[in-house]
């Protein structure tokens, strides 16, 4: 067996498998609304469904012959989809920025890029605090130059950009 | 000759300052996302496009297919120095190019790479010069049955040139038509796919899941490989340039077959990609030492470069003139010209002159100003690739997520940009390919417009799509490329 962070931290045929489920249940999600609006051939020529209901058949189609392979080629699920170690990392990226993304909405644009990019620098990075707050202020005054001044395009602002009157 | 002197006018449209300052700007940022890890030309054009909303179109597409050069020749830059390829077609490029740096000879690899991408793309856009007039032209006599075959083609073309599995592009590919049909339909005001939510009446934009599709799938995959990127140290003199120039002529031959092949297959939609796989198999299978192919040969360098550049810029033969993008980039292009309120298409050869031409006459100049740009600043742009990956990761993410929220100044479309990223990441795991879904993400609504059009002119007789020779051909050989996966598996198997 592997040891530590190099062991398999999930197989690709689980993988595999999840996709072409959630790829099926799409398909009858799509086949099941289009059959709501109507698949048919009225007067009028094709009603709204009669398009998305032969998509929604083909994205089934090919789901269901997928989610077959991965029994089919045995070899090939039984390899490793990714390793302990990538899928850490992995997370390490996709947290952040779900939270990130999140603080948008709520601190504006710019505050929340500043605490992104510099606290992203000091836990995975391992910088200095002066350095990770030197570098992300650099580059978010550039953004604000770029986007805000030069090409006039504003982006989300919160209430410290309405504190200093720049919103 | 008519198209001589359009594309005079042309120069004379895009040789204002403006536009050249727009061009110089353009390549140094397409180099910059080219050399990046997670910006590629689709989705740092997508990013870039919304700088662009207040500009005059041609001045917009100047500065944006510039960015795709850019985009392109900085691809070769990364696959050399540090054996990461850019992009999907700079892959064949490692071969020889990487271990030519690993031996010292850096600086030829990437003179060579540069000059041959020059001179691919410089064969492909005068083969738009002079094909794209005609085709425009002869396709104003198109109806909904053609341009419905051509969509078709276009589609089918994917599961027939595909490497990966059929099957795997064919999902991906009606992903992106059931993404498409999602909101108001146009023709029946009915509401499809909405499932009673409002925020999903506008649809998913397609220029939102280029950006996570490829920018943030493509940052986790390079997550995988760990923090750090280790790479050659290259020196660009003009000694070494000028040395170089003087050894590429002796494969004038592999360049013009490569460029062949190229433009061949930038016509054809995903053809980068299996273009430039093509033409190293090809320079490899005709030259004389055969087995030193894969060791730092300069000639496996040219031959891949110079038929991803012609098939890259080939790749907007078909858009311009059809409104039928050949790659996922542009697919975006297009996407600027709709929201600039042109309409892509042979119509365009005849309302916009200024623009069509103009944007021609800035494909050759924006190449020179390519060529030079990059063999001057490749120092600069390998030491940004130097910053280690802590701060380049999260700096990309902001840049996505600036790119997500001004398309329509939405934050919903940042979240959803995410979900893409992690589609992304998934489906280039799994080996679906995501060119299919973004095409049909573009094209899916007119791809159903002109079905729905050709199926009121004939009442519903598919019939339709044989009734003369023109769509009737098309259609065939789009059947063909269809089965064609199945045809040659069936072909193997009855020779065993």
């Amino acid at each position: 067996m592997e040891t530590g962070d190099d062991r398999s931290a999930a197989k690709r045929g689980t993988l595999e498998g999840i996709t072409a489920v959630a790829m099926l249940l799409l398909g009858v999600l799509v086949i099941v609304d289009s059959v709501r609006v109507g698949i048919r051939w009225v007067d009028d020529g094709p009603q709204a469904g009669y398009f998305p209901f032969y998509v929604g058949v083909l994205l089934c189609l090919s789901s269901v012959w997928n989610f077959a392979m991965t029994f089919v080629d045995t070899a090939s699920s039984q390899k490793s989809f990714v390793s302990v170690a990538s899928i850490k990392l992995i997370f390490a990226m996709l947290l952040p920025t779900v939270v990130y993304v999140a603080l948008i909405g709520w601190m504006g644009f710019y505050v929340s890029s500043i605490l992104f990019i510099g606290l992203f620098m000091v836990w995975l990075g391992k910088y200095s605090w002066t350095k990770s707050i030197l570098v992300s202020g650099t580059v978010i005054v550039c953004i604000f130059l770029m986007f805000e001044i030069w090409f006039r395009v504003p982006l989300p602002k919160g209430p410290l950009e309405a504190l200093l009157g720049l919103a | 000759m008519a198209e001589i002197n359009a594309l005079l006018n042309g120069f004379a449209v895009a040789l204002t300052p403006f536009n050249l300052l727009l061009m110089l700007i353009g390549i140094v940022l397409g180099v910059l996302i080219g050399v990046l890890p997670g910006l590629g030309g689709a989705n740092g054009v997508a990013i870039l496009l919304p700088l662009t909303f207040s500009m005059p179109p041609t001045s917009a597409i100047i500065m944006l297919s510039c960015i795709y050069w850019g985009a392109l020749f900085g691809g070769a830059i990364t696959s050399i120095l540090f054996n990461i390829p850019g992009e999907p077609w700079s892959v064949a490029t490692t071969f020889d190019g990487y271990p030519l740096a690993q031996k010292g000879r850096a600086g030829a690899a990437l003179t060579a790479a540069f000059t041959s991408s020059f001179v691919g793309a410089f064969v492909a856009v005068v083969l738009i010069t002079f094909l794209s007039p005609v085709i425009a032209s002869f396709a104003l006599e198109f109806g909904p049955a053609e341009f419905f075959s051509v969509y078709l083609l276009t589609f089918c073309a994917f599961v027939g040139t595909s490497s990966e599995n059929a099957m795997k592009t064919i999902a991906s590919m009606m992903l992106g038509f059931a993404l498409a049909a999602v909101g108001l339909d146009t023709v029946t005001g009915q509401l499809r796919l909405t499932f009673g939510f409002t925020s999903m009446l506008q649809g998913f934009d397609f220029l939102i899941a280029v950006i996570g599709l490829f920018g943030i799938g493509e940052i986790l995959l390079t997550l995988e490989e760990g923090l750090e990127f280790k790479g050659v140290h290259a020196k660009l003199d003009t000694r070494v340039v000028l040395e170089t120039w003087k050894e590429l002529p002796r494969y004038w031959a592999t360049s013009l077959r490569s460029a062949a092949v190229g433009c061949f297959m930038g016509i054809v939609p995903g053809g980068a990609t299996p273009a430039s796989f093509m033409s190293y198999g090809v320079a490899r299978r005709m030259s004389r030492d055969r087995e030193k192919f894969g060791t730092g040969m300069v000639e496996g360098v040219v031959a891949p470069e110079t038929a991803a550049h012609a098939a890259g810029t080939a790749a907007l033969l078909p858009m311009l003139t059809l409104g039928v993008p050949g790659s996922p980039t542009a697919a975006v292009l297009l996407g600027g010209l709709l929201i600039w309120g042109l309409q892509p298409g042979p119509l365009l050869f005849v309302e916009q002159p200024d623009f069509v031409w103009g944007l021609i006459a800035s494909m050759y100049l924006g190449n020179i100003a390519g060529l030079i740009v990059v063999l001057t600043t490749v120092p600069l742009f390998a030491a940004i690739l130097r910053i280690p990956f802590a701060i380049i990761a999260p700096v990309i993410m902001v840049i996505c997520a600036i790119g997500a929220y001004t398309v329509h100044s939405s934050m919903l479309d940042v979240y959803l940009m995410v979900v893409f990223g992690i589609v992304g990441y998934l489906f280039r795991k799994l080996g679906y390919p995501l060119a299919p879904l973004v095409l049909a993400l573009v094209l899916g609504d007119r791809a159903e417009a002109s079905f729905r059009q050709s199926m009121l002119l004939s009442e519903g007789n598919l019939s339709i799509f044989f009734s003369n020779y023109l769509v009737g051909s098309l259609t065939g050989l789009a059947l063909l490329l269809l089965f064609w996966p199945l045809i040659s598996t069936t072909k193997r198997l009855l020779k065993r």
